[in-house]
């Protein structure tokens, strides 16, 4: 019988772990279709990595199942499952050389020799590093060590590889270059890949579909760009990119737009996007420093039903990431709106008065306290 | 170097020259000197390998001499495979507190005397022992059984007073390979005798050889447990040097006997080092 | 293997069942040491005659304990004063050798401390004998040249320091050098900023840091004084230290003496332990 091309690689149904009285993941189900780039992104602790250990074989659920390839997975000791693992700090065999490393799933296998020696080749061939077969573990750069470690799982060409965090330890410039890499050697490999991080911008950069979640449970899945423009729960509004939060209570619902006056007394337009908000209710507002609009005078943010002024109270230079904070004329929290630059605002100063607009549209309103406790928003990766 | 940085180099520097060359280097060399002398007169010496000959003339030493040697090897390797699992469980498997108790609970008997821990096999083996006793209440003697004086028991002392120095080299190796690197050795298709011969064993090997070494060594120049739990067959060639020397007074030949002593365990140590790629200083150091 | 690789229940039971095992063979010894300060008998074998604290307190024949016994309790003294020179001595030694290695590069470095690890591969009795030589030599050349007998150089205590210092001084080396290898040099450096001179800045920061490793190696080098026999074997006088002393006694044949003594050893050396292991967990 032909494989069902529709099967997905991976899937999770109603997957628990429980540790005591703590749910550490909490009846997950998702699954990942073959050939995609899937990321699981959420804060330490929240039951990513526990999720990858049980796919993987460490761990086993509490309840629930696991199928790769659509078949049952959890009878199947960790070496004999057909996922491989890239671990968070590589776990690369100090005690044997590169090829040693890479030929060592084969050797398990049973392979001869001159199959292993070939292999080898061909993929490190592929990863960009030929010719370092005697090389030592130590002997080589962290991203080429990121590279081998995937070479080893890949010539046992899994149905599934996970990687755990496997970018933690490389500097900012480093890891940069990796997502870019790691993306195309996904590509080229054409292999499932499911990633764990906690760094949004690796999972946005990099996935075809990310799950964000929070506390045991998965509180979206989607593509970057649903998470980014239309997050559902008001934790995946804090969690992906930042945003300005305000509470308030809903005043007027109508249709998909309604009208929250905020704690300082402000008006404010914003959109449920079905969520069911009705007037009376306490809401949150979440707007992204980059959706609203800076002008020079009032006349620039005309078309746009939220508009203020106000003054810089702190200019962030940060080239193209350049964000200013404003203190509303009306009152109330500092405001974080992003700085065009295209020349415009290149002389913007501490106690610049300036206009800012946005569409209500960008506005994601949620039920008051759902979103990430507290703090507003999350450091931005 | 400045001035005062000299002074403290010297300063630091005199302690141990003094030591190792009062207390090690020249007492080797004289006792080198001693064992290539012979004895023709009241005080008078000539130079001669005469103490050697003795020793390759007279089978008893030389019987003596390989069959320390030989049960010291045997009692390295029977220490190491019952030391492997031991220290594996406490640095891999046992976790938190009750790893921390387990080490200390290996610890403990080894700040003890080895007269002692010595003296205690002697009464569990011994023909009114434990050992015999037990045998005769379950019905497998109808008589008292002696286990004293003989190799086996010497064996079990020899094992037992060398365990300690097995398993916190081996302890100490193992606790520093990283669980993930077990997990992506199974990760790969690796299974229990895979992981163990390709990664765990490698892994371990400086502190199997330290372990090693120092078990031969402790082992072939033991002169006590071999004397209390040894029987009159099976001598010790450390007994062959004490008699010599206390007994006998023939220094001459007790220092030839010393001298091949420390060679035989020097050549072991440094073929165990060859044969794993280590060197002392990483061993030892 | 290790906790998160799934493991039969069967394997993991006789795994466990072995280190029990295990730990059974390491106690039985002692243990039965122990428990035969107690036998109410001349021999410590079984048959078991009852219950005493003869052997610890009682003065009379044939039954003299511990605390009456002279001999013992002599050589239970010149044990601790041997040990005491041994260690105060290795553990200055290796202080200074510690920081000798640690601090200052120099010719023929590598081969000093090749030299400063021979005397753990050298077997004890060896050690015993090549010094007994040696001081022998030096002792009949005095004789020789002087017509003077030097006391010192003839077996006895001087000999066993000296003999047991030769190879206790790596061990005590060894344990300081590996802590000041983790001491962060810009500490010193922050305290001579702060207006310290060096070597008070080796005094009030470095030594403080060195301290739990410096009192670790003055009691493992006390304990494993206190308990050698190999090295002192070659090298006693009539001073027997209690190794010796006792060996000598169990060549004629023991009585439950012995195991009284022995279980005080236990009890001290334990003591002694445990009070390390909370020192150095306080500090």
């Amino acid at each position: 019988m032909p494989p069902d091309p529709d099967c997905p690689d991976l899937e999770c149904r109603a997957l628990t772990k429980r540790f005591d009285d703590f749910a550490a993941v909490d009846d997950v189900s998702f699954a990942v279709p073959a050939g995609s780039f899937f990321s699981i992104l959420g804060p330490s602790g929240c039951g990513k990595t526990t999720i990858m250990r049980m796919i993987a074989g460490f761990l086993e659920p509490t309840s629930g199942e696991i199928l790769i390839k659509g078949k049952p997975v959890l009878d199947v000791p960790p070496n004999k499952r057909p996922v491989n693992m890239v671990f968070q700090h590589l776990a690369l065999f100090p005690m044997m050389n590169i090829e040693d490393n890479i030929g060592y799933g084969l050797r398990r296998k049973g392979m001869g020799r001159a199959e292993i020696a070939r292999k080898v080749d061909a993929v490190l061939d592929r990863i960009g590093l030929p010719g370092i077969n005697t090389r030592k573990v130590e002997e080589l750069s962290g991203g080429q060590k990121q590279r081998v470690a995937i070479a080893r799982c890949m010539v046992l060409e899994p149905d599934v590889l996970l990687l755990d965090e496997p970018l933690g330890a490389l500097d900012l410039k480093l890891r940069e270059r990796m997502k870019v890499e790691l993306k195309a050697l996904q590509a080229a490999f054409d292999t499932t890949f499911v990633y764990i991080t906690h760094d949004q911008s690796e999972a946005l950069v990099m996935s075809d579909q990310i799950a964000v979640m929070n506390a045991g449970v998965f509180e979206q899945v989607g593509t970057a760009q649903e998470l980014y423009y239309r997050p559902e729960t008001a934790f995946v509004a804090g969690f992906v990119g930042d945003t300005n939060r305000w509470a308030g209570r809903v005043e007027r619902v109508e249709g998909d737009a309604l009208e929250l006056r905020t704690e300082n007394g402000i008006l404010m337009r914003g959109a449920p996007h079905g969520r069911g908000l009705r007037a009376g209710d306490r809401a949150e507002i979440y707007v992204r420093p980059e959706a609203i609009r800076v002008a020079h005078d009032a006349a620039g943010v005309e078309a746009f039903d939220n508009r203020m002024q106000g003054s810089v109270t702190t200019l962030l230079f940060n080239g193209a990431a350049s964000r200013v904070l404003l203190q509303p004329a009306t009152g109330g929290e500092e405001i974080e709106v992003a700085l065009p630059q295209s020349g415009e605002f290149a002389d913007t100063q501490k106690g610049d008065a300036l206009h800012i607009g946005w569409a209500g549209a960008q506005g994601n309103c949620f039920a008051a306290g759902t979103g990430p406790a507290s703090a507003s928003a999350p450091e931005a990766g | 170097m400045r001035a005062s940085t000299k002074l403290g180099f010297i300063l630091l520097l005199t302690p141990l020259l003094l030591w190792l060359s009062l207390l090690i280097i020249i007492p080797h060399i004289d006792m080198f000197l001693v064992s290539i002398r012979e004895r023709v007169g009241v005080r008078e010496y000539e130079t001669s390998a005469a103490n050697y000959l003795t020793f390759f003339q007279e089978p008893l030493y030389l019987r003596t001499f390989l069959r320390t040697a030989v049960m010291s090897v045997l009692a390295t390797l029977i220490t190491l495979i019952i030391a492997f699992p031991v220290s594996y469980y406490i640095a891999k498997i046992a976790k938190g507190r009750l790893q921390a108790v387990l080490f200390v609970l290996c610890l403990i008997p080894f700040y003890v005397s080895e007269l002692v821990r010595t003296f205690g096999w002697m009464i569990l083996l011994r023909e009114t022992g434990l050992f015999s006793n037990l045998l005769q209440w379950a019905g497998l003697a109808d008589r008292p059984v002696e286990m004293l004086y003989n190799d086996a028991a010497i064996m079990i002392g020899l094992v037992y007073t060398s365990m300690l120095f097995m398993v916190v080299p081996l302890v100490t190796t193992m606790e520093s390979l990283d669980d993930a690197v077990i997990e992506a050795g199974y990760d790969l298709g690796g299974n229990g005798l895979s992981v163990m011969r390709e990664i765990v064993i490698p892994h371990a090997t400086p502190g199997i050889v330290s372990g090693s070494i120092v078990v031969f060594m402790l082992s072939l120049g033991n002169y006590l447990t071999p004397t209390m739990l040894g029987g009159k067959d099976s001598l010790w060639f450390t007994e062959l040097i004490y008699s010599q020397f206390i007994v006998r007074f023939n220094w001459e030949l007790g220092a030839a006997f010393g001298f091949l002593l420390l060679l035989l365990s020097s050549l072991i140590v440094w073929g165990m080092l060859r044969l794993t790629g280590q060197t002392l200083k990483e061993t030892m150091g | 293997m290790i906790p998160t690789i799934p493991q039969s229940r069967a394997i993991r039971l006789a795994y466990g069942a072995y280190v029990g095992l295990f730990f059974l063979y390491l106690a039985l010894p002692l243990s039965i040491v122990a428990v035969f300060a107690f036998n109410d008998s001349q021999f410590p074998s079984l048959p078991w005659e009852g219950f005493t604290l003869d052997w610890f307190f009682g003065d009379a024949r044939p039954m003299i304990g511990v605390f009456h016994e002279r001999p013992i309790l002599r050589a239970i003294g010149t044990s601790a004063f041997v040990a005491l020179c041994v260690s105060v001595l290795s553990v200055a030694v290796g202080l200074s050798n510690a920081f000798l290695f640690n601090r200052y590069d120099f010719r023929g470095k590598g081969l000093l401390y090749i030299l400063m690890l021979l005397p753990l591969v050298i077997p004890g009795i060896v050690l015993g004998i090549s010094i007994l030589v040696f001081s022998s030599t030096v002792a009949n050349g005095l004789w020789e040249v002087a017509e003077y007998d030097v006391q010192a150089l003839r077996p006895g205590l001087t000999l066993v320091i000296l003999g047991q210092f030769s190879f206790i001084a790596t061990i005590a080396t060894l344990v300081i050098s590996a802590r000041l290898q983790k001491f962060d040099r810009s500490l010193e450096e922050a305290a001579m900023n702060l207006g310290a001179g060096r070597l008070t800045a080796v005094r009030t920061v470095t030594l403080p840091f060195l301290m739990p490793a410096m009192v670790g190696a003055l009691v493992v080098a006390f304990l494993m004084s206190f308990e050698n026999f190999n090295t002192t074997l070659m090298l006693v006088g009539s001073d027997a230290p209690l190794t010796i002393a006792m060996f000598d006694r169990l060549k004629e044949g023991s009585t439950p003496l012995l195991n009284a003594v022995s279980l005080l050893l236990m009890l001290g050396s334990s003591l002694l332990a445990l009070m390390v292991i909370l020192f150095q967990r306080r500090s």
